[in-house]
């Protein structure tokens, strides 16, 4: 170890790594995973959201699922919880769809409202 | 670096390592295999939780889901219900003893855990030990770093003197002190030890916290050699340890792979070596002279004191020895400064401590609480309290040093200075705790037992004092005890204590002179009634049949291996004390509980 700068470099490459066991605040990106969810095509889904968040280097961030939310007909369903922002439910969503929500609503805090259940039931 | 979207820790302590957590981990390795999960879930092994009760511990990320007592059997369905599906699988959960809800889902919810502050353990349970880059990512290294680039030694050592710290290995001595004799001791060369014999029977401390964060010990150990000026560091750890020696081995190898042990750490000039010594299992070679002299490759035999360690001390250098715990306080004083520090705690008694709970307790672990923190809170809101609705009767801490503490001093908040005034000590910070059913003269001479075996026969007062100690112990246990027989134990614990040649044999007497204190009238009633109230001392042991209670069914006589109860059917029986051998079957058998111990 020759400087500080290499330590704080392997801290940084590592941090993203442990952060999931440190603090639970940030936004959640929860996908339905129940069986209705697995069959429409959940797990492409939840893989997009993981892989956008580790592309972007995106820190604060747990990707993590749920049983049934209840609308199967609707699924894939991912729910987006930003803190102090009521809850975005987004339906019917693919992989490309995820890159998506990842870069207008979590990135940019612009929700993707012709995602959402909203849009979907009108 | 991968992300995952999920981590289990598995705990890979001893305690949950004896209960199977090995199983588990390749339970869990083929079960992700299994459900194609390998590149989402993370699997890791730790180091211990604390709740060695119910291990094996399994927790689960993001969710902090807490599992205890998992077996191989129930991992197929933690994947595929809550790793796959997203359900946590509720009847697998802990449950709090002190909770009327039954489950409790995340860690951050346990009782066990909300009185305690995990400073000295804060990475066990939380990093692989066997990754030198998460103990990194948790700041790692970075008060190394500071040190060498930011402070000088003597800054270094006045922020040690400042926060407080004192040796965590039972005697107090300011830490800062200690670092500060060690670089003024005129020397070339100098060492930098530390003591992980942890010898005291159910105190494991320091191997919990070498087993889940060894690299903070590394660090603190470096950080030790720069502030005297040495560039040679000992471990000193027992080899019954065999999984602290195996992730101290990886450690060092890890540091050094990566310029954090060796030669111009950090770009400077100073260099820094450690390596280990592994002890053959001997009490007395956690006395520091003894511990010196066995680094050295000698026959662990303590000297007398003068010289110091500081001044004369591995191969006749100055040396600086501190236990495991102490070190694990360092990086982090250097990183959030001696006042933060010195905010926990009390007057004289800065930070916090870890305990082993062990004995009559549920929650059997380790747990960590800052000073002062009374020994009722520790007992009963950490520890959940005495299994099965018995009494408290007396807490021993300090191990085979220690003393008793009894039930009038459960509000005694716990630092160094109360407990040596009411005759126990911090000591490394086993905390055994004892119920009614236990014999206060049979745990004295248990203690007394351990003390002659390890005695290393150097000095005639321990070796010799300690030996007619037990003798009347066993005397007073067996039913032979007279009158004069106290006094007499008390003078030559007293005697002892004066003269001993070091630790082991100035602290033997302890248990028996804090137990004669509080619990003399046990003694009395062995003496003068030959009997034993706790009824544990066989010999003063009788077991007798209730005529009242007696319905003269038959199953003690059937259960009884000497034949010693006879008696008509459906009439009371009676015990031939001469025959009986008090092995308590018929007590136990009885269905009308008519069979008393007397």
């Amino acid at each position: 170890m020759k400087s500080i700068q290499e330590l704080e470099q392997i801290k940084q490459r590592t941090l993203q790594e442990v952060n999931l066991r440190k603090d639970r605040k940030g936004t959640r990106v929860v996908v339905g995973m129940a069986t209705c969810g697995i069959a429409a095509g959940a797990r492409p889904v939840l893989l997009a959201f993981v892989e956008e968040v580790q592309k972007r280097n995106l820190q604060d961030i747990t990707v993590t699922q749920t049983g049934c939310v209840g609308v199967c007909r609707l699924e894939p369903i991912v729910e987006v919880y930003k803190p102090g922002e009521e809850k975005v439910t987004y339906v019917k969503v693919t992989p490309e769809k995820a890159k998506r929500i990842v870069a207008e609503h979590i990135v940019n805090g612009q929700v993707v409202t012709e995602y959402t259940i909203g849009a979907a039931e009108k | 670096m991968k992300l995952y979207r999920s981590h289990v820790l598995v705990c890979g302590g001893t305690g949950c390592h004896s209960s199977g957590s090995a199983g588990i981990i390749d339970a869990f390795q083929a079960e992700l295999k299994k459900h194609n999960l390998e590149d989402e879930i993370k699997l890791v092994s730790t180091g211990c939780f604390g709740l060695c009760a119910v291990g094996p511990v399994v927790v689960v990320y993001p969710e902090g889901a807490f599992y205890s007592g998992i077996k191989a059997e129930d991992v197929p369905r933690i994947v595929e219900e809550h790793l796959l599906k997203g359900r946590i699988v509720n009847d697998l959960l802990y449950h709090d003893h002190a909770k009327a809800e039954d489950v409790v889902s995340t860690l951050d919810e346990v009782e066990f855990y909300k009185k305690q502050k995990r400073m000295a353990l804060r990475n066990c349970g939380v990093i692989n030990p066997e990754k030198i880059e998460e103990y990194i990512a948790f700041d790692g290294y970075k008060a190394l770093a500071r040190v060498l680039t930011e402070m000088t030694p003597m800054d270094v050592i006045n922020e040690i003197k400042a926060s407080g710290l004192r040796g965590r290995g039972g005697a107090g001595f300011p830490t800062g002190l200690k670092w500060e004799f060690a670089r003024k001791a005129p020397g070339d060369k100098k060492y930098v030890c530390c003591n992980a014999d942890e010898g005291d029977p159910g105190a494991f401390m320091d191997r919990s916290l070498l087993e889940g964060d060894p690299h903070s010990i590394l660090e603190a150990m470096a950080i030790a050699g720069y502030a005297i000026g040495s560039d040679q560091g000992y471990i000193y750890v027992r080899a019954e340890y065999p999984i602290a020696v195996k992730r101290l081995t990886i450690a060092i190898e890890q540091a050094k792979e990566l310029g954090l042990l060796g030669k111009n750490i950090f770009g400077t000039d100073f260099s820094f070596d450690i390596e280990l010594r592994l002890g053959a299992g001997a009490f007395v070679c956690g006395e520091e002279t003894a511990l010196m002299r066995s680094i050295e490759g000698k026959r662990g035999e303590p000297t007398p004191r003068p010289p110091f360690p500081a001044v004369k001390g591995v191969f006749a250098k100055p040396t600086l020895l501190n236990n495991v715990e102490t070190y694990a306080n360092i990086p982090q004083i250097i990183l959030n400064g001696a006042e933060w520090f010195s905010q926990v705690g009390t007057e004289k008694s800065k930070g916090t401590k870890v305990f082993a709970l062990g004995g009559k307790i549920n929650n059997t672990g380790l747990v960590e609480v800052p000073m002062g923190t009374t020994l009722r809170e520790i007992i009963y809101d950490i520890g959940g309290g005495i299994p099965n609705g018995k009494k408290f009767k007396a807490a021993q801490t300090g191990g085979p040093s220690g003393g008793c503490i009894p039930a009038e001093h459960l509000d005694t908040p716990i630092d160094y200075d109360s407990l040596a005034k009411i005759g126990s000590m911090m000591g490394s910070g086993g905390l055994i705790v004892m119920d009614e059913d236990n014999c206060m003269v049979d745990i004295a001479r248990f203690f007394l037992d351990f003390t002659v075996d390890e005695s290393c026969g150097k000095c005639p007062p321990c070796r010799i004092g300690t030996k007619r100690m037990l003798e009347l112990l066993d005397k007073i246990t067996s039913g032979n005890g007279e009158e004069g027989d106290i006094e007499k134990l008390e003078e030559l614990g007293n005697n002892i204590k004066a003269s001993a040649l070091c630790g082991l044999g100035q602290t033997a007497p302890n248990p028996v002179l804090s137990t004669i204190m509080y619990f003399r009238d046990e003694y009395e009633a062995h003496i003068k009634e030959k009997r034993c109230p706790a009824g544990v001392c066989r010999n003063l042991l009788r077991y007798v049949i209730s005529s009242d209670l007696c319905r003269g069914c038959g199953l003690c006589t059937k259960v009884c291996p000497v034949s010693a109860i006879s008696g008509e059917r459906k009439a009371p029986h009676i015990i031939d004390p001469d025959k009986c051998i008090k092995c308590g079957a018929c007590a136990e058998k009885c269905p009308f509980h008519a069979i008393t111990k007397g």
